[in-house]
């Protein structure tokens, strides 16, 4: 079979972040992927405050000693927020995922809420761990 | 013509007839990291909730308090599954991350191996850690 003749076509690039005006979905599309790095480097201290648990009382009480300080608990407090805010970013895109919320004050409602829903559930999940210990 | 007509036309795309044809895109993997992205994250969802649980009862608590905790059957089993669930999402999350912004080949290939020895790396110490408290405990 003869090659088809095929022009070159030149392939665009599109603009990047800096080009636009910043709008709410835009913000909240910027702040999944900085989130889900949050958690990829999070992951780290899980694993030292695993291994510290199985390595022993002294390593055990160093990590909980941190994690029990003013600095561990604004980590700590900061991490909730984050995982929960890429989760609820998560549902967001399940709902596109399966075809809807696509109109523009539903993609607006769904990016506002995603933040205010994790704030608040944020407050909850301290609220509810300060009173229950 | 017709958009659909433009899209069929192969002498106006970019794509060539034979990686139509394949159908598997420009990360030659078709849909599978996509599909395997949502399922970890529909998993995670669930995992993630009981674990903010688990930590959230884990302060305050001492050395072998803890050690029960985390070793009693149930939470070691649920946070075996999350490890596994979450190691594979972030690593797939990761790697559409450096696909987007890094384009030179190498720099690419290098970042991508990085990626992948991370997650390896967390998930082996997080399910080693685990497993030696869980398998640790007195019955």
């Amino acid at each position: 079979m003869a090659p088809t003749a095929r022009p070159t076509v030149a392939q665009p690039l599109s603009p990047h972040l800096q080009i636009y005006r910043w709008t709410w979905t835009m913000a909240m599309s910027v702040v999944h992927r900085i989130t889900g790095t949050a958690l990829y480097g999070g992951t780290a201290l899980v694993a030292i405050w695993l291994v510290a648990l199985a390595a022993g009382p002294a390593a055990y009480g160093w990590v909980a000693g941190f994690f029990g300080s003013w600095l561990g608990r604004l980590v700590l407090f900061a991490y909730t927020w984050v995982l929960l805010h890429h989760m609820l970013g998560g549902i967001r895109h399940f709902v596109w995922d399966a075809g809807a919320g696509f109109d523009r004050a539903q993609r607006l409602s769904l990016a506002r809420l995603t933040l205010i829903g994790s704030v608040s559930l944020t407050v909850v999940v301290w609220a509810v761990a300060l009173l229950v210990r | 013509m017709a958009k659909e007509e433009i899209r069929q036309d192969t002498r106006v795309s970019i794509r060539t007839p034979r990686a139509r044809v394949r159908g598997l895109g420009v990360s030659h993997h078709g849909a599978g990291h996509w599909w395997l992205q949502r399922l970890t994250a529909a998993a995670n969802v669930v995992l993630m909730l009981a674990f903010v649980v688990i930590v959230a009862r884990m302060s305050g608590r001492g050395f072998v308090e803890a050690r029960a905790l985390v070793g009693s059957p149930f939470v070691s089993i649920v946070l075996i599954l999350a490890i596994l669930s979450v190691t594979i999402h972030m690593r797939l999350g990761m790697q559409v991350i450096i696909e987007d912004y890094v384009h030179a080949p190498a720099t690419k290939i290098a970042a991508v191996f990085a990626n992948n020895v991370y997650a390896v790396v967390v998930a082996v110490a997080c399910l080693y850690a685990v497993l030696r408290v869980g398998f640790g405990q007195p019955v």
